[in-house]
């Protein structure tokens, strides 16, 4: 079994880099067909010295060879220099903006899964009745109530109209890590109590939870020790594409909250067109999500033994 | 107690009436039935009020509602009603056209894996895959920043003002499409086995008639409710484009940049900031409800 399982996953990181080599071609392609150089936007320069930049950075080589000597690289873990920090190496900003997005990014899966998971279980003990139908309610405008309007509205009852939190900033302010927490965890935490509610209405229908409940078990136990099990699947399932979702969706808060993290340096980039920024953190999130999918499955696995013997 | 006449219902028929017995749906459509009207009234509103809406005027920035100007003005002292009316021109346009043509790309390719099946299944599915693991707002944000004219497109289209209404369009139809795909596919599946294809195929039907003319029309109901729900999501990705600066180009208006203005000014003029913000969540939030209500009346196991 266990020979089967890493065959899986030999398999899977084997699409995985055919797909991060299309993506690390295709993002080439595109941001060469992007509007201007990277130094056109810059003062007006003689043509030598723009002969001379474009060398530097190896732009007068053909794109296919500029490809190959970037995939190359890329492979050792350099990205190359960035155009517009200049002096700085595209790794260098990756790992100065890392630690704040990542926590972030953390911060906010847990919170989503515990509230989620705690509301979804509370909202399926007691289906149709209030503590069923108000949370339910709040989790649909939860997931329909997108971080850039959240956030806004976080920010003008907490920090504008009662001065209770700070609105901007990341770890200098006591509080202001709560404020970007709870914007970006908001949806998911929504949708993973949509998710728990229904995984758990499906298990308690199966006949083990009668059998646990003939024994004599009462709600709560029940649901804990049986049924939160089965029920947390489609939920494991989920976690790969929140995970995705969480670092994307850190680009927007971090944009509303002025968070020094990746995300505002890729926005920075995808506007300054710095070539080398834009395909390195491209590549790098790319990785990243392939990798948390990857986690995700494995995760399922290891909770769902049907799924193991169908291996 | 049985009645004299039995009248019989097309599925359509059943479909409405369980439909019309959903109040959120109706309630929601009726409200983005509403909001269209009012968009579409949008030069009218214009014509009536004696504004343009991005007539510029630094005298009334950030004004209080007055009879020129029914919700205020903004920073440049445009008109919000006017600005709100135009965004939502732009963000209902953008969801409706983007998930329509995602559809059809969906669909497209759904049918074909689903009915051809073996090796063109594969591919299919295969690229389906791929787009669906791409990290996707990364990716809108490298497309938003193409050059057109690179792409062979004349230079006064590549920088007209509705450019980048278009290229949104693309984007969601160029990514979006999969998860119709997969619904069809699965869908035609098992629709190619049933006895009235076979039959089709027995009296010469070619591949095409069969998918056009009796594959497709049974599909129907699944894509619509599918594009119903799709909607919402790519007004969404459209807003979140447009206040991270990438999607719709000020001064053509859009939910999303209006809410990015906005926020620099959230402490002098917060209604800036949830007027947009709540025309958004309310027209997702809308859709979502009419797709869960077609969706409850197109289920045939749905009790008659």
């Amino acid at each position: 079994m266990s020979w089967a399982l890493l065959q899986l996953i030999a398999r899977r990181l084997a699409t995985a880099a055919v797909l991060l080599v299309v993506v690390a071609a295709g993002t080439f392609a595109l941001i060469h067909a992007a509007p201007g150089g990277p130094f056109s936007a810059d003062r007006a320069v003689s043509a030598e010295v723009e002969t001379a930049l474009a060398a530097q950075y190896r732009l007068d080589q053909p794109p296919l060879l500029q490809f190959a000597s970037y995939l190359g690289n890329a492979l050792r873990g350099e990205f190359g220099p960035s155009f517009k920090y200049p002096g700085r190496e595209v790794s260098e900003l990756i790992a100065a903006g890392l630690p704040a997005t990542l926590e972030l990014a953390l911060y906010a899966l847990l919170l989503a899964l515990v509230v989620g998971i705690s509301v979804g279980a509370l909202a399926a003990s007691r289906p149709g009745t209030l503590r069923d139908r108000l949370p339910m309610g709040a989790a649909l405008v939860g997931i329909c109530l997108p971080a850039f309007v959240l956030g806004p509205l976080l920010v003008l009852v907490f920090g504008v109209y009662n001065e209770w939190l700070p609105v901007s900033g990341w770890g200098e302010l006591a509080g202001d890590k709560l404020l970007p927490t709870v914007t970006l965890a908001a949806g998911y935490a929504a949708y993973i109590a949509r998710l728990t509610r229904a995984g758990l209405r499906e298990q308690l229908r199966q006949p083990y939870i009668v059998t646990a409940r003939a024994k004599g078990l009462g709600g709560a136990a029940v649901i804990l020790k049986h049924a939160l099990r089965g029920a947390l699947l489609p939920v494991v399932a989920y976690l790969g594409p929140a995970c995705a979702g969480l670092i994307a969706g850190s680009f927007v808060v971090e944009t509303i909250f002025q968070i020094p993290g990746i995300g505002r340096f890729y926005i920075q980039a995808a506007f300054n067109r710095d070539y080398t920024l834009i395909l390195g953190l491209t590549l790098f999130f790319a990785t990243l999500i392939t990798l948390f999918n990857l986690l995700a499955d494995l995760l399922a696995l290891w909770l769902d033994p049907r799924q193991r013997e169908a291996l | 107690m049985s009645s004299a006449v039995h009248h019989s219902h097309s599925p359509t028929q059943l479909a409405l009436r369980r439909f019309a017995r959903h109040k959120l749906a109706i309630a929601s459509a009726a409200l983005l039935a509403l909001l269209a009207l009012a968009v579409a009234c949008a030069p009218l509103i214009e014509w009536l009020l004696g504004v343009s809406a991005n007539q510029v005027d630094l005298y009334n920035r950030l004004a209080a509602p007055s009879w020129q100007h029914p919700m205020g003005t903004d920073e440049l002292g445009r008109d919000t009603l006017l600005r709100l009316l135009y965004g939502g021109r732009v963000s209902l346009l953008t969801g409706l056209a983007a998930a329509a043509c995602a559809a059809s790309i969906g669909t497209l390719i759904g049918i074909c894996a689903g009915y051809f099946s073996g090796r063109t299944d594969t591919v299919l599915m295969r690229l389906t895959d791929s787009i669906i693991a791409l990290p996707l707002l990364p990716l809108l944000i490298v497309l938003a920043a193409i050059d057109l004219t690179k792409l062979g497109l004349s230079a006064q289209l590549a920088n007209s003002e509705s450019i980048s209404l278009y290229r949104i369009i693309v984007i969601v139809a160029l990514t979006g499409w999969t998860t119709v795909a997969r619904l069809v596919r699965g869908a035609t599946l098992s629709l190619r086995e049933r006895e009235f294809v076979l039959a089709a195929r027995g009296i010469g039907a070619s591949d095409w008639v069969i998918m056009r003319r009796h594959i497709l029309p049974n599909l129907l109901s699944p894509i619509i409710v599918a594009v119903t729900l799709s909607i919402g999501s790519v007004i969404l990705l459209e807003s979140v484009l447009s206040f991270l600066g990438l999607g719709i180009q000020p001064p053509l208006a859009s939910w999303g940049n209006m809410l990015t203005n906005a926020q620099q000014l959230i402490w002098e003029a917060p209604q800036l900031a949830i007027y947009p913000g709540l025309l958004i969540f309310i027209t997702v939030i809308c859709f979502n409800f009419v797709g869960d209500g077609l969706q409850d009346a197109f289920d045939p196991k749905a009790e008659q």
